[in-house]
């Protein structure tokens, strides 16, 4: 009993302040790239044919942060003149195609919508399914349990039985051998069915892109509400995500 | 008696030509021989070669051990005699419709047509979804029931698919079939532009992105002459032990939540999360992807990062070694953790478990030790005492393993490394050659071969995550175990389902 004592006094209060103050991620997170819309023409369709995941449109100057998977390999290339990443893990989008982007996105907040705010503001039951993804999104969705992030005391759980659940989130770019599965659980829920993407394989094969095992984004199968990018989002991104598109609460 | 195998070592590069090829009967007379006196399986894989199909076994005893043999249509099944072999052959079976005969469980691995138009070994139809058609294990009698668990599992966790066999609580026999998280990896690569290698190989397993992405860029590295320089190394180094301290770390929590012990199970998922950090710091990513790059590592480090990591570990590791204190401390854990889930030392043998799992019940193989790469032969990595085989052995050693690691990483920090970024350029690679390469990531030995045609173009790459070899050993564990003991168990192998369904 002891024990328990000392080490409960050790590890001490360790919540983030997040929502109320703002949570700063180490120098080399790539998190929200920035375009230089200025940069040369030659630099902007070297990076562009460069990109492994084909995330960088040379004609528009964008950047599909659905395909994108942060490996740095433009900032890298243009030496910080075309592609730079920022700290942001403000990622979410109500939108497919507001992931794609010059470096802003818009207000999560103000393209939720307000239906489901209403409906799940104060109570926010998840059902996540892994559907072929590699077990990092997975994982840094289960870390919003974990103290530091607390997501409980927002209201929000994830439960066992989609009967259960108001939102399904899905990571992985959906097998084939996992289609099924996905689709009966989605039945399986009660209206209205809010569907969460996690993670870029989710939204758009990512790095299984191509693939003749998996499907060509979830939206192929099923109406999606909210899209959370990454290679995997990190925690915070999920967590902006969900506060901002189904709670009333103010994020710093 | 000589078996015809060529003895090569992990990250060499081999001409094509090089490699013994046998008649198919000496490859396998050979291989039953190596694994009869104590040898085990590494690779065991078949690949296309102009009209015909190659088989090529890596095998293992104190050495690495290669031979290859042109794949008969219908062969003689090895795992007839040899435990280890019966995943690899039907590995073998799904991917080019191969029939090993005589194979005492002959169902496939992940449900997908094979490659070379060949009937289906298993007579599925793949229009129809998965399960398709094969009948699991069954235990005959009044009193027993069955029951099955997932692909859906009440938790955020990955996709398979359990059945047990039961007598009231007791647990006669479980079978676990996979296959729901099949991305069809394997068969991408060799038509994938090369820069897409990378982060994809990141994908295989994302809790064991560093081991993974490792063996792809030693596998190219030795292909390309483009070698890491030390400082590389010793981060890579230091990144794949900050993979398993965080694997290792974030499972003693969920074990000692399984157990009803909540306070550890906190603190260890916050724990977890400060390891997750320091990789986030040094490469951007709290899966250290982005930071195995080949020829190198994708980090310009410099000596304020090693302060940072240094301060950081400094502070968290007295909390770690008091929350592990904690729990092996606690008799409620104790009385659950000893005795649950035995898998003996004769049967992690002839199943061929590896990594901390093999360990646990008396198998000392670590690959750190015994085919070292990056820096380990420079680090001294002890062999573990533990035989006991149960729940709490397995425990044991995650947390000898993390102040193991802990020690590690200290002492890699005094190194004044400094590191350059590389680009990572995977094109180049030398023509008709071969290799094989091994790492101990947290789950145990990951291994992958890559061989290249005429042109110098990927003809076949082959992934092993250790969850391949050791998803029976958690089978084996829930034998005459209470089903209540599954979550336990199954927590305390913690293996990978995309891993082994690639």
């Amino acid at each position: 009993m002891y024990n328990v004592m000392k080490n409960r006094f050790e590890q001490g209060c360790r919540t983030s302040p997040y929502p109320d103050a703002r949570v700063e991620l180490p120098p080399r997170y790539r998190g929200l790239p920035r375009l230089d819309g200025e940069a040369a023409r030659e630099l902007v369709e070297r990076c562009a044919a460069a990109c492994p995941q084909d995330a960088l449109d040379a004609a528009g100057r964008t950047i599909d942060l659905g395909r994108c998977v942060a490996c740095g390999h433009c900032e890298h290339l243009s030496g910080g003149e075309y592609v730079v990443f920022s700290q942001r893990f403000e990622l979410g989008t109500a939108e497919r195609q507001h992931l794609v982007t010059d470096g802003s996105l818009p207000d999560l907040t103000a393209h939720s919508k307000q239906h489901l705010k209403k409906l799940f503001g104060r109570s926010l039951q998840l059902r996540q399914v892994s559907a072929a993804g590699c077990n990092a999104c997975e994982a840094d969705l289960n870390v919003l349990a974990t103290p530091f992030f607390d997501l409980a005391r927002f209201g929000i759980n994830f439960v066992a039985s989609p009967r259960h659940a108001d939102a399904v989130v899905v990571t992985g770019p959906v097998s084939r051998n996992m289609k099924a599965a996905l689709l009966a659980t989605y039945e399986a829920m009660p209206a209205p069915k809010v569907v969460i993407a996690v993670g870029n394989c989710t939204i758009s094969g990512g790095i299984f892109r191509g693939s003749p095992e998996i499907a060509d984004g979830l939206e192929s199968l099923l109406p999606v509400d909210l899209f959370i990018p990454g290679c995997p989002p990190h925690p915070m991104t999920n967590l902006h995500a969900l506060l901002s598109y189904f709670k009333k609460v103010r994020v710093a | 008696m000589a078996t015809g195998y060529l003895s090569v070592t992990s990250g060499e590069r081999l001409d094509r030509g090089a490699i013994p090829r046998l008649d198919f009967e000496e490859l396998r007379a050979g291989a039953l021989q190596i694994v009869g006196e104590g040898g085990k399986v590494v690779q065991f894989f078949v690949f296309e070669e102009g009209d015909h199909l190659e088989l090529i076994a890596v095998l293992r005893t104190d050495k690495l051990l290669v031979a290859s043999a042109e794949a008969p249509a219908r062969f003689t099944s090895l795992s007839a005699d040899c435990e280890v072999f019966q995943l690899f052959e039907r590995e073998i079976a799904e991917q080019y419709g191969l029939v090993p005969e005589g194979h005492p469980w002959l169902k496939m691995v992940r449900y997908h047509p094979n490659s070379t138009g060949l009937p289906d070994v298993f007579g599925n139809d793949y229009a129809e979804d998965i399960p398709g058609r094969y009948d699991y294990y069954s235990v005959g009698g009044e009193e027993i029931h069955e029951v099955a668990v997932g692909p859906v599992h009440a938790g955020v966790i990955e996709p398979g698919h359990f059945r047990f066999n039961c007598i009231g609580e007791r647990v006669l026999h479980l079978e676990i079939h996979l296959g729901y998280q099949h991305r069809g990896i394997e068969a991408m690569i060799p038509g994938l532009p090369p820069a897409r290698l990378v982060s994809l190989v990141e994908g295989i397993a994302g809790d064991t992105a560093v081991g993974h992405s490792l063996c792809f860029s030693q596998a190219v590295e030795a292909l390309t002459g483009r070698q890491p320089d030390r400082p590389s190394r010793i981060l890579r180094t230091i990144g794949l032990e900050l993979e398993r301290l965080a694997n290792h770390t974030g499972d003693l929590g969920a074990l000692s939540g399984d157990v009803a012990f909540l306070p550890p199970a906190n603190y260890c998922g916050r724990m977890r999360g400060d390891f997750l950090n320091m990789s986030l710091w040094l490469c951007g990513s709290r899966f250290g992807k982005g930071l195995v790059r080949p020829g190198g590592v994708g980090t310009a480090l410099v000596d304020e990062d090693r302060a940072t990591i240094k301060a950081r570990l400094a502070a968290l590791r007295p909390q770690v070694e008091h929350v592990i204190d904690l729990i092996f401390n606690a008799p409620s854990v104790q009385a659950r953790f000893e005795g649950c889930g035995v898998v003996s030392r004769e049967d992690a043998d002839h199943l061929g478990l590896v990594g901390p799992a093999g360990r646990a019940s008396g198998l000392p193989y670590d690959v750190r030790r015994c085919f070292p790469t990056e820096h380990y032969p420079e680090l001294s990595i002890p062999e573990h005492p533990m035989t006991s085989g149960d729940v709490f052995a397995r425990s044991r050693i995650r947390a000898d393993e993390i102040i193991q690691s802990m020690d590690i990483v200290e002492t890699l920090l005094e190194e004044p490394v400094r590191t350059e970024a590389v680009d990572g350029e995977v094109g180049g690679l030398t023509p008709s050659s071969f290799v094989v390469t091994l790492n101990e990531a947290w789950r145990g030995e990951v291994s992958h071969c890559l061989l290249t045609d005429r042109e110098g173009r990927i003809q076949r790459y082959k992934i092993k995550d250790p969850s391949f070899h050791n998803w029976n050993g958690l089978a084996m564990a829930l034998r005459d175990t209470g089903i209540s003991d599954f979550p336990l168990n199954n927590k305390s192998f913690n293996l990978s389902y995309c891993g082994c369904d690639l």
